[in-house]
């Protein structure tokens, strides 16, 4: 340990790039991707890799509750949901600006993260599981039951958002880079947030929530806002969800949803961030590359479900970590 | 409203809550003795299904096919805890939730591999298919009683065992302090695999005893299953009585909602409204309830003594 401290002392600057490789190689990859693909598939690679950005948003607020607060949120899919929804719902009565309709999207998300979170936070541990999950089933037969915007169909979004007028989210590319920005945003504004005295208030209610609030910290408010935040951000996730896929329904907030967001998490390793992105891309990908192979995709992707919950506690992350580890002996 | 409609689907109400308590009983007790959140019992219900048409078509025999495919059940819940579960009890719960998740994946495909995606019946048997009188001008249908008997019998058996045998109150002392037990020379392991091979039974058993009613298909674990999460957690984790109590409360509650909803939102509300936003309240009622219990009481109905 203190030969470590001592060598990243040394050199500040280099050991700055080797602990922060991944994502930076993450987000080059992102950048380059396009103009790879600009070869051959085009319209498939952009697509494809548009959704993991989006999940891999989703899962980065998932990521600030499971990882570094212990708030094991099985409800996330429906702030996806109602991000996606105020675009659909708005574009339905001709409103298509982003100006206003992202503002609002994150607006109804905070609101329903608030309200629910002031109940679920009275709870821990597998309680607060279920009642996150209760939550999430609400809103999501709310929207099963919203016969004028589609119902269990769901509804299609005519027209993507505009800026200030400009369609610039019209073109296929230009909603990859968008989406990548925002993941980019959201990726640093989570890291300064852990780094924050506010997020290290919330690290240590989840090491011990009775000593942080013995040494004069209400505990509850910290984890409220920082649920009111990941709520924010997984609207933000449907916002662009909505505007990726042009059409909207209730399945994006379905209980299965949820559960596979933390699949991500967990599959690229919690609390770590860059595991959240890994982990939406490495899901998203291996399920696209199985259903590819075989309509019986799932018969090989649970099994591997499992191998990773024995063999590889950690996730993706830390078998790297491990194997970095051994390879320095 | 009629007091004949509301008697009927009170019965079915307690329907739904008995299978509930069947499928619950068993998660409860494998949430609270070993502390493992298990999202593969909902399959294991559709197993149990599943296999109840096999032996079905195999033996023509409903009794054969209850006494097979409850065999089959309970080794194939066996198998699962000794080869994968067993190895996750004193991980982290998300390790618990993504393996579980795995297993619904495969097994949900599984059966659609190996029986096809349409649905299959389970015939009812011929002696218990007819209704009864219940009322003058009321019939109903046998079999829902004899589902209702048979729950009720299990929950009696179940309150004999867990509270006048001696592994009954190792499993009571298990949830309220599993370390504590098997500190004191208790072979927890093992009453682990009894625990969790008697709640894979139940899961199957309410599995075979529903099939004559609904279709067998794939997916058909995955809402009962949150159902009975749904019921363990008002009740109180580890809790076979607020299991119980949960159950018949969710099932009538569930059940009534859906039947009258639309009727009361109408003492309110213009109809056309009131035919929307019914079936939305009626859905969601089950979690409000959940909602409000833990809002008062974060813990559940009858938490199991010294779990906090």
């Amino acid at each position: 340990m203190a030969d470590a401290a001592l060598a990243s002392a040394g050199t500040a600057r280099r050991s700055w790039f080797a602990g922060n490789a991944l994502p930076v190689v993450l987000f080059v990859i992102f950048a380059a991707l396009p103009l790879l693909a600009a070869f051959k598939a085009e319209g498939y690679v952009l697509s494809l890799v548009t959704r993991v950005m989006i999940f891999a948003i989703a899962a980065l607020a998932l990521d600030l509750l499971i990882g570094y607060g212990a708030l094991v949120s099985f409800g996330h899919a429906a702030f996806i949901g109602l991000g996606a929804y105020t675009v659909a719902i708005l574009g339905a009565h001709g409103v298509n600006d982003a100006l206003i309709t992202l503002p609002l999207a994150l607006a109804v998300s905070a609101l329903f993260a608030w309200a629910t979170g002031i109940v679920c936070l009275r709870t821990k541990g597998v309680y607060f599981i279920m009642i996150t999950l209760a939550f999430g089933q609400m809103i999501y037969f709310t929207a099963s039951s919203l016969a004028p915007y589609g119902g269990d169909d769901g509804l299609t979004i005519r027209v993507r958002s505009t800026f200030a007028g400009f369609p610039i989210l019209a073109n296929d590319r230009a909603l990859y880079y968008v989406c990548l920005g925002f993941l980019l945003g959201t990726y640093l504004l989570c890291r300064a947030l852990i780094v924050s005295r506010f997020g290290r208030v919330y690290r240590g209610a989840r090491e011990n929530a009775l000593r942080m609030s013995t040494i004069g910290f209400e505990v509850y408010r910290f984890q409220l806002a920082m649920y009111v935040i990941a709520g924010m951000i997984g609207g933000l996730s449907g916002f662009l969800l909505g505007n990726a896929t042009d059409f909207v329904s209730p399945a994006y907030m379905s209980w299965q949803r949820s559960g596979e967001l933390l699949i991500m998490v967990i599959f690229g390793g919690i609390g770590t961030l860059t595991g959240a992105i890994v982990g939406a891309a490495a899901f998203l990908l291996t399920e696209e590359w199985l259903s590819g192979i075989t309509e019986h995709w799932k018969v090989i992707f649970g099994p591997l479900l499992v191998v990773v919950a024995l063999f590889a506690p950690g996730g993706l992350i830390g078998v790297a970590q491990r194997l970095r580890g051994m390879l320095r002996g | 409203m009629s007091l004949t409609l509301l008697l009927v689907q009170t019965l079915n109400g307690l329907q739904l809550g008995v299978l509930l308590f069947l499928i619950a009983a068993g998660l409860t007790l494998v949430f609270g003795v070993m502390d493992f959140i298990n999202l593969a019992h909902g399959v294991q219900y559709m197993l149990g299904a599943y296999l109840a048409v096999m032996f079905y078509g195999l033996t023509g025999n409903f009794l054969f096919a209850l006494i097979l495919a409850l065999g089959a059940a309970l080794l194939f819940g066996l198998v699962l805890e000794f080869a994968i579960f067993r190895h996750l009890y004193d991980r982290d719960h998300l390790d618990q939730v993504i393996a579980t998740f795995g297993i619904i994946l495969f097994l949900n495909q599984g059966v659609k591999l190996l029986w096809g995606a349409s649905p299959l019946s389970l015939p009812i048997p011929e002696a218990l298919s007819g209704s009864v009188v219940l009322m003058p001008g009321i019939l109903y249908p046998v079999w829902r009683l004899v589902i209702i008997g048979s729950g009720l019998a299990v929950a009696l058996i179940l309150y004999l065992l867990v509270s006048h045998t001696r592994v009954g109150m190792l499993v009571r002392a298990g949830a309220t302090n599993a370390p504590m037990v098997s500190a004191l020379g208790v072979n927890i392991r093992r009453l682990f695999m009894i625990v969790f091979g008697f709640g894979t039974m139940l899961a199957g058993f309410a599995g075979i005893m529903i099939a004559p009613i609904l279709s067998v298909e794939p997916g058909m674990g995955d809402t009962i299953l949150i159902l009975a999460f749904v019921v363990i957690v008002i009740g109180g984790i580890g809790s076979i009585r607020g299991a119980f109590l949960a159950a018949l409360l969710v099932g009538l509650v569930d059940t009534l909602g859906r039947s009258f909803a639309v009727d009361i939102l109408r003492l309110f509300m213009a109809p056309s409204p009131a035919r929307t936003v019914g079936p939305a309240i009626a859905s969601m009622l089950i979690y409000l309830l959940m909602a409000v219990v833990l809002y008062l009481r974060p813990t559940g109905l009858f938490p199991a003594k010294g779990r906090a």
